[in-house]
């Protein structure tokens, strides 16, 4: 049996080296469980054995497919399955064939399924702009467009961005904490009173936690909004940053959730792994598609805590029917504050003509801007306050009317 | 007391356990049953409502004979409601009683009114204490419905079974409770957590395990109803829909149409109930009508199909 566990732990050992590979987070310590499961199931079969190791490496339902790839891959392909099942076993068997290979088997499976693709060049650093960094520069920046600015200017804007502060919005939450409140807080009055002989002298209460509300952020990604979205996934890794929960997603012909992504510590390396997973940069929008596979697989796993959902499109959308102004009625029903951000409203003379925008106005809370530095500001000022009267889209629809 | 069934010894013998509560188990739901069992781990299920999730929490504990402790979560749970409270009513009339008998002595007061007596066990501390018939099961259900606070507060319990009170000590549990976690995905656990326990994706079942569940929950409806009830529902799943009917609806259904004295389906009794089955108005008035006949048309050649 030693020498049986000693092969099988090797192969697992490969195997969650393979998984992780793959994407999977699997630490030394699942490793451990996984021999230690295998070692109490006593896999009789092929299907025991694949529910074994899946109960310990799979830790979201979405892993499940990969999971399952990288299975069939390291295991199969190398008849090992046959061979743990026989030195599992309790009969004992002989062992005279050839020791497996794993490394080299490992090698092909990692090769054949995760083809890493080369790394990009990294981003030029313009270190000696940080001298000329005069306040009129900063002040120029802040009204600049974002499609406008050069390689330079949106590295100094990505920095300016780190500077602007969340506001203090924060909500109320069912739990209750120790503080000036309406609830008695009777064991905290008991410790208190036991310092006087029992007797009651001084009350204490509870009051509602607060915490800030999630953010949750639908960015269009396709060619004409490229280039404000990039730079507002730079304020949205900022703004999570601070400890806010943020949960972003982009679309373009389809949505993809890029909140794990985001997460990273550094900024180019966060933004760098969101375009791997993304697949549709720049191409064309389908707003509906994609609110309405929001709607279906992720609002009600995102949108709880009274989130606010920040939308971010010029809201260009080619086919526009019932469907459009449904899926953003479901987003504004399911979410406590619903804010479209659209860079078109830069122009002065901007009416909300377009079909598409027509149809998703009157089912937003708030319409602002997002164009440069000082929408930028806006928008986090807007958020610790009440919405205002200048963000209200029944404004931009009477014009049209 | 007769003491508690043994645990079962494996995989098939989990099965057979399972089964023998009624409660039709797919084989990936029995290993990683088993290996819960058998590692004294946390089983983290996670998977749409209504798919026999919390289910599997009483089955358990109905086979095993242990007693089934339930925390059922919701916002704003906290500790005082899920693992412990200070008994401070009681508390208080122990010190007017040692004031009124006059030997008022802080030390001994103060050590006595913060003694096992004045402590009001809540779900958590009571599955780590010794219930006499072996571990208890206890049942954690929809945990994404608490915050996260709550969360990591479970961090300590989960991983070294026990729970520690500031004027008490540590409480650390004779023997792990078996612990069974459920979650709907209204937000995503964190990983520390699920870390801790062994993971299943509990999904809808095939047609054949539903048409099981289905003989043996609702014993009463006719075979041929059954099996139409089974493969629209199965088709309906694979709709895009906003919400597909879990297992319970199902059950729901075919009760509801055994009522109605139904033998078969037809598109208009189908519009009628749907309500029973899909729980949004958007998925009723998208599936009633033609699309029910069409869903019916299509269930009942894919049988003919089969047979």
């Amino acid at each position: 049996m030693s020498e049986a566990s000693g092969h099988l732990a090797e192969n697992i050992v490969y195997f969650a080296r393979c998984l992780r590979e793959a994407g999977l987070p699997v630490g030394p310590a699942s490793v451990l469980d996984a021999i230690a499961a295998v070692e109490t199931a006593r896999i009789g079969d092929r299907d025991d054995f694949y529910w074994t190791l899946h109960a310990v490496f799979v830790k979201r339902h979405e892993q499940s497919i990969l999971f399952e790839q990288a299975f069939a891959l390291f295991w199969r392909k190398r008849a090992l399955m046959d061979k743990l099942i026989a030195m599992m076993s309790p009969v004992a068997v002989d062992r005279s064939e050839k020791k497996a290979r794993p490394q080299a088997g490992s090698q092909r499976v990692n090769e054949a399924m995760f083809k890493q693709a080369p790394k990009e060049q990294a981003e030029e650093k313009v270190l000696e702009l940080d001298a000329r960094l005069t306040v009129s520069e900063r002040e120029v920046l802040k009204d600049k467009d974002f499609a406008q600015m050069t390689a330079a200017e949106i590295a100094l804007a990505k920095r300016e961005m780190v500077r602007l502060r969340m506001p203090v919005d924060l909500v109320e939450t069912r739990r209750l904490v120790p503080g000036e409140g309406r609830v008695i807080d009777l064991r905290r009055t008991m410790r208190a009173a036991m310092r006087n002989a029992g007797h009651v002298v001084d009350i204490k209460f509870r009051r509602p936690a607060v915490k800030h509300p999630p953010i949750v952020a639908l960015c269009d990604i396709s060619g004409s909004m490229a280039d404000y979205s990039r730079l507002f996934l730079h304020f949205l890794h900022a703004v999570s940053e601070q400890g806010r929960r943020v949960h972003a997603f982009v679309f373009a012909t389809r949505l993809t959730n890029i909140t794990r992504a985001l997460r990273t510590r550094d900024p180019d390396e966060a933004l760098e792994q969101c375009s791997r997973l993304v697949k549709d940069w720049d191409g064309g929008t389908r707003i509906a598609h994609c609110l309405e596979r929001f709607n279906k697989d992720w609002s009600r796993r995102v949108l709880g805590q009274g989130a606010v959902v920040l939308l971010i499109t010029d809201g260009l959308e080619r086919q526009v029917d019932a469907g459009l102004a449904h899926e953003m009625d479901r987003v504004q029903r399911s979410c406590r504050r619903f804010i479209w951000l659209n860079p078109l409203l830069r122009f002065q003379a901007f009416e909300a003509r377009a079909a598409g925008i027509k149809a998703m106005l009157p089912h937003v809370d708030e319409f602002r801007t997002m164009h440069n530095l000082k929408s930028m500001g806006d928008l986090v000022r807007a958020l610790g306050r009440e919405a205002d009267a200048d963000a209200d889209p029944a404004a931009w629809l009477r014009k049209v009317a | 007391m007769t003491p508690a069934p043994a645990l079962p010894a494996s995989i098939d013998a989990t099965a057979t356990l399972l089964a023998g509560a009624d409660y039709v188990a797919g084989r990936d739901l029995a290993t990683v049953l088993f290996l819960a069992l058998r590692m004294k781990r946390p089983l983290f299920l996670e998977g749409e409502a209504g798919v026999g999730k919390t289910e599997i929490a009483k089955v358990l504990a109905t086979v095993l004979a242990r007693p089934l402790i339930r925390l059922q979560c919701y916002e704003g749970l906290d500790i005082a409601s899920a693992v412990y409270e200070w008994n401070t009513m009681a508390q208080m009339v122990e010190i007017r009683l040692a004031e009124a008998a006059g030997d008022v002595d802080r030390a001994t007061l103060g050590s006595e009114l913060f003694s096992e007596r004045f402590l009001h066990r809540r779900p958590v501390l009571q599955a780590l204490g010794d219930t006499g018939a072996g571990a208890p099961v206890l049942l954690i259900d929809e945990l994404d419905r608490t915050d996260e606070a709550f969360e990591a507060y479970l961090l300590e319990v989960l991983s070294d079974f026990q729970v520690t009170i500031p004027e008490l000590g540590t409480i650390k549990a004779p023997e792990p409770p078996i612990v069974i976690i459920t979650s709907n995905r209204t937000r995503e656990i964190h990983d520390a957590l699920k870390r801790r326990c062994l993971y299943h994706w509990v999904d809808y079942p095939s047609a054949e395990r539903e048409l099981e569940i289905l003989r043996r929950k609702v014993p009463g409806v006719a075979a041929r109803l059954s099996r139409e009830v089974v493969a629209f529902v199965q088709a309906i799943r694979r709709e895009d829909l906003f919400k597909a009917p879990g297992v319970a609806e199902t059950l729901d259904w075919a009760t509801a149409l055994t009522e109605l004295d139904a033998v078969a389906l037809d598109p208009a009794l189908v519009s009628d109930t749907l309500g029973v089955l899909l729980k949004y108005q958007d998925d009723i008035a998208r599936m009633s009508g033609s699309e029910a006949k069409r869903l019916i048309d299509g269930m009942r050649a894919q049988l003919q199909a089969a047979q």
